[in-house]
C-alpha cells in the first residue's frame, strides 16, 4: 500500500517537450513509472522517446489513454490554466511542480479543482513518489527505499536530506510527499495524514514543516485528536528572522504563531516527537516504534 | 515586492478612491516648493519601506514651507531600522474627525481574500488584533463572485453610523478589492481612513504589498520598483537569481532550497555558531550562479566560514563544484570553506574538487560542525 499514487497510477505529463518536463519524464519512465501520454499544445501526434504519445489537449490524452493523474511541468504564466484544463478533464490527481504561480490566480484555481472532485498536490512542489511503485515529480528516486515510514513536507532539498538520513539508517519509505512551500496548497499536512493513518502499510509519520502560516499547529491539532499512529516532526526555520520571505512564498513570519518556537511548542503539545535537527530522525523513530 | 506609500496613493487614486493631495520630494528645496503650493500646514512623511516611520523621526508636521524645508533637510539620508530615506513626500495636513482601518490580504486558511476593517484605525493592526480582537471584523471573499455590494455596506455601518459615510467607506472597500486584483497585491491596506470635520471619507495612509510572482506579467508595476530601497547585497543576489537575505552571524551559507537552506542556519546555531546569511541558490543548477552566490557572501566582512550543503537533485552536483573552483580562481578566498555536497553526479563533483585542491564531506552535521569551528578559529 501507499498513498495517492501506485502501480494503477497512469500518468499525463502536462509540458513533456519543454526542457524540464522532458528531463523528467525521462526520469520517471526510468524509475517505472507508467507514463501513458504527454500534452503539449501543437505537437500532438508526436511521440516522446518513441514511446510515449504526445496530445495538443488534456482531454484528448484522457480520452486515448485513459489517464489518471497528471503532472504539470510548464511555466509559472501558464500553470494556472494547465491546473484548470486538467481539471475539466476529469483528471482526479493534479500534481504541479511549477514555481511561482501568483498567489492570486490559486485563489480561484483551488475552488474550482475542489468542485471536480480533483485533488491538486502542489504548485511549487517535489512532487511524490511511493518507493518501488511510481514517481510522480522530481524526488530522486536514488535515495529513496521501499518501506513503511510515511513522509509529508513543505520542503523540497531538506525532504531529500531526512529521506536520506532514512534510507541509510534501514527506514524505508511507503510514500513520501512534497506539498509545497507557497501560501496556497492544494492538499495539506492534514490531507496527507489522514491518509497514511488509513493506510496499513505506514507504521509512522514524519511531517516536515517550517516557518508561516498555521498550517503545522492545524496538523498537530489534528494529530492529537485522530491519529494512532506515531508521528515526528521538524520545522525549519528557528533562526529566520521575522517580517523576511525566506525563500519559499509561504515561509514568512508575520504574527507570533508563524514562528518556528510557536510551531515546535504546537507540535510537542500534541505528543509529535519534535527533531532539533534532520539527524534526530531516525533516532526519534526507533523511539516511538 | 513593497511599494511605497505614495505609490500605493496613486493606485488608489486611480481606481477612484478618494485620496487627499500629495507630492513627492527627493531634495529639502523640492520640498519647500511643494509645501508653498499646498500653502499652509503640511506633514513631511519619509518614503521607506519600514513600519515605526512615526516612532523613528521620519513624520514631522511643518507650520510653513521654511519649516518644510528643514524637515525634509533631516528626514532625507537618515536611517529608519536600517534603511536609507531617499523620498518625502509632503501632503497638506488633514483635519481629521475619525481613523478607522481598511485592508485586504491573502487568508492561507480560508485559501480566499479577507477583508479586514476596523474602527480602531491609525494605529498597527496586528497591536489592535491582540488587544481589542472585538474591534476587528473579518470577510472572506468567494473570488468567482467578488465582494457583494451588501458585504461592503455590512462593513461600513461597522466603521460608520452615519449611511452616506457607510455607503463611502463601502464603496472604497469595492474599489480597494478592485485593485488587489488589478495590481496583483498579496496585501493593501488603508490606514488610517479618515473622516474629516465635513464629513467625507478619504484614504489617507495606504500600504501595498505586491506578489512578487506578479511582477514578470506586470511591468507597469514591476517598474515602480525602488531599488534603493533594497539592501545592496539582496539587489545584486536577486539579479543572479539568487534569493539572499543577510543576518548577523559570521558562518556564510550556501545552499540549494529554501528549507535545507533554513535547516542548515539553524543548524550552524545548534552547533554554537551564527549564520551570516541566508542563500538559496535555486533549483536549476548553473555554475555562474554559484561564483554570483560565493562573492556576496565573501563580500561580508562578518563572515568568517563559508559553508556549502549541498543536496543535488535538479541541482547537479558537478554544477555546483564547477561554479567553486572557477570562483576560487576569480577570487581567491580569504577566508576558510567547508564543502558538503550529496547526491546527483556527487562522484563527478567529487573529483572536480579534488583536483583544484578541496575535499568534499557528505554528512551535513559533520560539515556544519567544521564550519562553524573554521569561523571561531579552531581547528576542527
Amino acid at each position: 500500500m501507499s498513498i495517492f499514487i501506485d502501480k494503477s497510477t497512469r500518468l499525463l505529463v502536462q509540458g513533456i517537450t519543454g526542457r524540464d518536463g522532458s528531463f523528467h519524464a525521462k526520469q520517471m519512465i526510468e524509475y517505472g513509472t507508467k507514463v501513458v501520454a504527454g500534452v503539449t499544445p501543437g505537437k500532438g501526434g508526436q511521440s516522446f522517446e518513441s514511446s510515449v504519445p504526445v496530445f495538443n489537449t488534456v482531454a484528448e490524452a484522457v480520452q486515448q489513454t485513459q489517464a489518471n493523474t497528471s503532472v504539470i511541468y510548464v511555466p509559472a504564466a501558464v500553470a494556472a490554466s494547465a491546473i484548470f484544463e486538467a481539471a475539466d478533464a476529469g483528471i482526479a490527481l493534479i500534481i504541479c511542480i511549477t514555481e511561482g504561480i501568483p498567489v492570486l490566480d490559486m485563489t480561484r484555481v483551488l475552488p474550482y479543482v475542489h468542485e471536480r472532485g480533483a485533488r491538486l498536490i502542489g504548485p511549487n512542489c517535489p512532487g511524490l513518489i511511493s518507493p518501488g511503485k511510481s514517481k510522480v515529480g522530481i524526488i530522486p528516486g536514488g535515495i529513496c527505499k521501499p518501506g513503511k515510514i510515511g513522509v509529508v513536507s513543505r520542503s523540497g532539498t531538506l525532504t531529500y536530506e531526512i529521506i536520506h538520513q532514512l534510507s541509510t539508517q534501514g527506514f524505508g519509505q511507503s510514500t513520501c510527499v512534497g506539498i509545497g512551500g507557497d501560501p496556497l496548497i492544494g492538499t495539506n499536512f492534514i490531507h496527507c495524514l489522514a491518509a497514511f493513518e488509513a493506510d496499513a502499510e505506514t507504521t509512522a509519520v514524519v511531517m516536515i514543516g517550517e516557518i508561516g502560516g498555521t498550517d503545522e499547529q492545524l496538523a498537530a491539532g489534528f494529530v492529537h485528536e485522530t491519529m494512532k499512529k506515531p508521528v515526528v516532526g521538524f520545522i525549519a526555520g528557528q533562526t529566520a528572522p521575522p517580517g523576511r520571505r525566506m525563500g519559499h512564498a509561504g515561509a514568512i513570519i508575520s504574527g507570533a504563531s508563524g514562528t518556528a518556537a510557536d510551531k515546535m511548542a504546537a507540535l510537542q503539545q500534541a505528543g509529535i516527537s519534535v527533531m532539533k535537527r534532520p539527524a534526530d530522525v531516525v533516532p526519534l523513530l526507533k523511539e516511538r516504534l | 515586492m513593497n511599494l511605497h506609500e505614495y505609490q500605493a496613493r496613486d493606485i488608489l487614486r486611480r481606481q477612484g478612491i478618494p485620496v487627499p493631495p500629495g507630492e513627492v520630494a527627493t531634495t529639502p528645496a523640492e520640498a519647500r516648493a511643494i509645501a508653498q503650493r499646498f500653502g499652509g500646514k503640511v506633514v513631511v512623511k519619509a518614503q521607506v519601506h519600514a513600519g515605526g516611520r512615526g516612532k523613528a523621526g521620519g513624520v514631522k508636521l511643518a507650520k510653513t514651507a521654511d519649516e518644510a524645508e528643514a524637515h525634509a533637510k533631516a528626514i532625507l539620508g537618515m536611517t529608519i531600522k536600517g534603511l536609507t530615506v531617499h523620498k518625502v513626500l509632503v501632503a497638506p495636513a488633514a483635519d481629521i474627525a475619525s481613523e478607522s482601518y481598511v485592508g485586504i490580504i491573502v487568508d492561507r486558511t480560508s485559501q480566499r481574500p479577507v477583508l479586514m476593517v476596523s474602527p480602531a484605525g491609525g494605529i498597527d493592526i496586528e497591536e489592535v488584533a491582540a488587544k481589542t480582537p472585538d474591534k476587528i471584523h473579518r470577510l472572506a471573499i468567494d473570488p468567482r463572485y467578488g465582494l457583494f455590494p451588501h458585504q461592503a455596506l455590512g462593513l461600513g455601518f461597522a466603521l460608520y453610523r452615519d449611511v452616506k459615510q457607510a455607503r463611502a467607506a463601502a464603496d472604497i472597500m469595492q474599489k480597494l478589492y478592485t485593485a488587489v486584483y488589478a495590481t496583483g497585491a498579496s496585501l493593501a491596506e488603508i490606514n488610517p481612513l479618515v473622516t474629516t470635520p465635513d464629513g467625507t471619507v478619504q484614504a489617507l495612509d495606504a500600504k501595498i504589498s505586491i506578489d512578487d510572482n506578479e511582477l514578470e506579467r506586470r511591468p507597469d508595476i514591476e517598474a515602480m520598483r525602488d531599488a534603493s530601497a533594497e539592501a545592496p547585497a539582496e539587489l545584486a543576489a536577486r539579479e543572479a537569481g539568487l534569493t539572499f537575505i543577510k543576518l548577523d552571524g559570521y558562518v556564510g551559507c550556501c545552499v540549494n532550497g529554501a528549507g535545507l537552506a533554513m535547516a542548515t542556519m539553524d543548524l550552524v546555531k545548534y552547533y554554537g555558531g551564527e549564520p551570516a546569511n541566508f542563500l538559496d541558490i535555486g533549483g536549476s543548477s548553473n555554475p555562474q550562479k554559484v561564483v554570483s552566490a560565493l562573492r556576496i557572501i565573501t563580500s561580508d566582512p562578518n563572515v568568517k566560514s563559508i559553508l556549502f550543503n549541498i543536496f543535488g537533485g535538479i541541482t547537479r552536483a558537478d554544477d555546483v563544484a564547477n561554479g567553486i573552483v572557477q570562483a576560487t580562481r576569480e577570487f581567491p578566498l580569504k577566508v576558510p570553506m567547508v564543502i558538503r555536497l550529496i547526491g546527483t553526479n556527487e562522484q563527478i563533483a567529487v573529483e572536480i574538487l579534488k583536483k583544484a585542491g578541496f575535499t568534499a564531506l557528505t554528512d551535513m552535521d559533520e560539515a556544519v560542525k567544521q564550519a562553524v569551528a573554521k569561523a571561531k578559529g579552531k581547528a576542527a
